[in-house]
């Protein structure tokens, strides 16, 4: 689906030359994935979600998105229905003083027929769980419930993937709830592609596959469960992992009968009790 | 506070004004300002009052909106009205020094009082019953002509709209930014006009800031959409006239009839 080639890319205006914000990233996104993408401040993780649609050009090397290189003008508008992008604040991509018209906003662009922006404006909604809130204004809604009108905005252009850059840092733990669960339906019920930049590790457990940056690099990249692993490592890059597992990793390290990794509260809390049962008997 | 402004704020309804064509009540609104300025009498005026009381009353909305409304451009109102009595010319009924009050003074006070009372009321009609973005809609496509003169039509309609978008959350940040200003000892409610003023520029300043990083933030989130200008695109919601609309012209023909008539026949009435 999306491949990164060997991608370096320089904001304008830094002043040292040797500033890159990417230093050499080489990624492939496959069909149907869940891909977190973590990292903490200045990784440069939102820096690579703009390139996905080409928002920002490579300064060196290639984004390929289903054979189409970014670069090429010409298939601009093609990757941009392809890959589509929400972003960090709410507020500031809804356009339109009311949710459906705002949802309708990309596919008026595309040149639909009316009939059919109709169509999968409703369907769109539906599957953000927003149909109710169709002639709200965008101002009387909670950032969650804001942020899944951006998101039903992008699905009405059906696209193939979705990139979601920390869509969920602005928003309460009940807004990033919802819209969490709202992306995994997403990738399981329709097939379509989810890139998450996040810096929530509970989030990221959630994935089919995290890729950990740091410093313009990629750091890790495998399943939540290979790379919450190396606990030792991601400490040392000042990267965190899931409270659950750093509760077991620390247990461990006092000498303590935990499975290897736990990812999340359940896992944790199954071998606690296996635990406390079994030094009790 | 800021936030009570109702001049132009959209009250949803499904009355037969609401379901109005936005062009339709654009041309009507146009019609309506004009029979205001063409009612010469009294009686022209007294019909173009009653017609816009009548559009009022089915409009359905509560009277005290408009009420509400009135209440901003009050000062104005009166101004103007007070202004105009010293302009008339006719029967002498009072002076002093240059000023004079003439009996053509008062009518005239009274009339242009009623004259922007009306105006304003009928405006609010539009606004009250029309979505900001089915108005904006309807602008972008009786200014479609313009495009023959490189009027950038397309571009001045999304820039209502996001304007329109914009004006809540820009308010809400405001009160927000007045806030955090105040919880440092901002001062901002005492002093003259001038101090209150220059109390205001810690407000604008990160305002304007922000509204720029606004602007970006939408900006991209504008191309991740694929816009690309008005060219192409199409629009889920289609205007179109209905039954209703002839109606409503039929009416606006009727009154218009109406003011010309009562200027004809009653131009013996005073004024």
């Amino acid at each position: 689906m999306i491949e990164v080639k060997d991608v370096y890319f320089q904001y304008d205006g830094i002043e040292e030359e040797k500033q890159f914000a990417l230093n050499g990233v080489n990624m492939t996104i496959k069909d149907g994935e869940f891909v977190a993408i973590v990292g903490h401040n200045g990784s440069g993780k939102s820096t690579l979600a703009k390139h996905f649609n080409s928002i920002y050009l490579p300064t060196t090397g290639d984004v390929i998105v289903d054979g189409m290189n970014t670069k090429d003008d010409d298939w601009l508008f093609e990757i941009r229905k392809k890959v589509g992008l929400v972003l960090q604040n709410p507020d500031n991509q809804i356009v339109a003083g009311i949710v459906e018209e705002d949802v309708a906003f990309g596919c008026e662009n595309l040149g639909v027929p009316p009939q059919e922006i109709r169509q999968r404006v409703d369907e769109a909604l539906k599957a953000v769980d927003m149909y109710d809130y169709r002639t709200h204004s965008p101002d009387k809604l909670s950032g969650g419930q804001k942020q899944r009108v951006a998101i039903a905005g992008i699905i009405a252009m059906e696209p193939e993937c979705i990139v979601l850059d920390e869509p969920t840092a602005m928003l309460d733990p009940q807004g990033r709830q919802e819209v969490i669960s709202t992306v995994r339906k997403l990738n399981q019920e329709r097939g379509i592609t989810i890139i998450l930049i996040t810096h929530y590790m509970e989030e990221a457990v959630l994935a089919d596959r995290v890729i950990m940056m740091d410093s313009g690099k990629v750091l890790t990249d495998g399943t939540p469960r290979e790379v919450f692993a190396q606990v030792e490592m991601l400490k040392k890059h000042r990267l965190d992992v899931p409270q659950a597992t750093e509760l077991c990793y620390r247990l461990k390290g006092c000498g303590y009968e935990v499975p290897e990794c736990v990812l999340n509260e359940e896992e944790c809390a199954k071998a606690l009790i296996k635990l406390l049962k079994g030094s009790a008997g | 506070m800021v936030r009570d402004i109702t001049l132009g704020q959209f009250m949803p309804g499904r009355s037969l004004i609401h379901r109005l064509d936005a062009r339709s009540k654009i041309m009507f609104l146009i019609a309506y300002i004009v029979f205001i300025f063409v009612a010469k009498n009294y009686m022209a005026l007294l019909l173009v009052t009653l017609a816009s009381m009548l559009v009022v009353l089915m409009t359905k909305i509560r009277f005290s909106m408009y009420l509400k409304s009135m209440k901003v451009i009050l000062f104005v109102v009166i101004l103007t009205g007070i202004l105009n009595i010293f302009y008339g010319t006719g029967n002498v009924l009072w002076e002093w020094g240059i000023i004079k009050i003439t009996d053509g003074g008062i009518h005239n006070a009274i009339f242009v009082t009623i004259r922007i009372a009306t105006l304003v009321l009928i405006s609010s009609v539009l606004t009250f019953t029309t979505s900001p973005s089915d108005l904006t809609d309807a602008m972008e496509r009786l200014m479609k002509p313009l495009t023959f003169f490189h009027v950038k039509v397309h571009e001045i309609a999304m820039m209502m709209t996001i304007a329109l978008r914009f004006i809540p959350v820009l308010l809400e940040e405001t009160d927000k930014i007045m806030n955090a200003q105040k919880a440092r000892g901002a001062d901002m409610e005492s002093g003259g006009i001038i101090k209150r003023i220059k109390a205001l520029i810690p407000v604008l300043i990160p305002l304007f800031v922000s509204s720029f990083r606004r602007a970006n933030d939408l900006a991209m989130a504008m191309e991740c959409r694929c816009y690309n200008g008005g060219k192409g695109r199409t629009r889920m919601k289609q205007l179109h006239f209905s039954v209703i609309d002839l109606l409503g012209l039929i009416f606006s023909l009727i009154v218009f009839a109406g003011v010309i008539l009562c200027n004809i026949y009653f131009s013996s009435v005073i004024r």
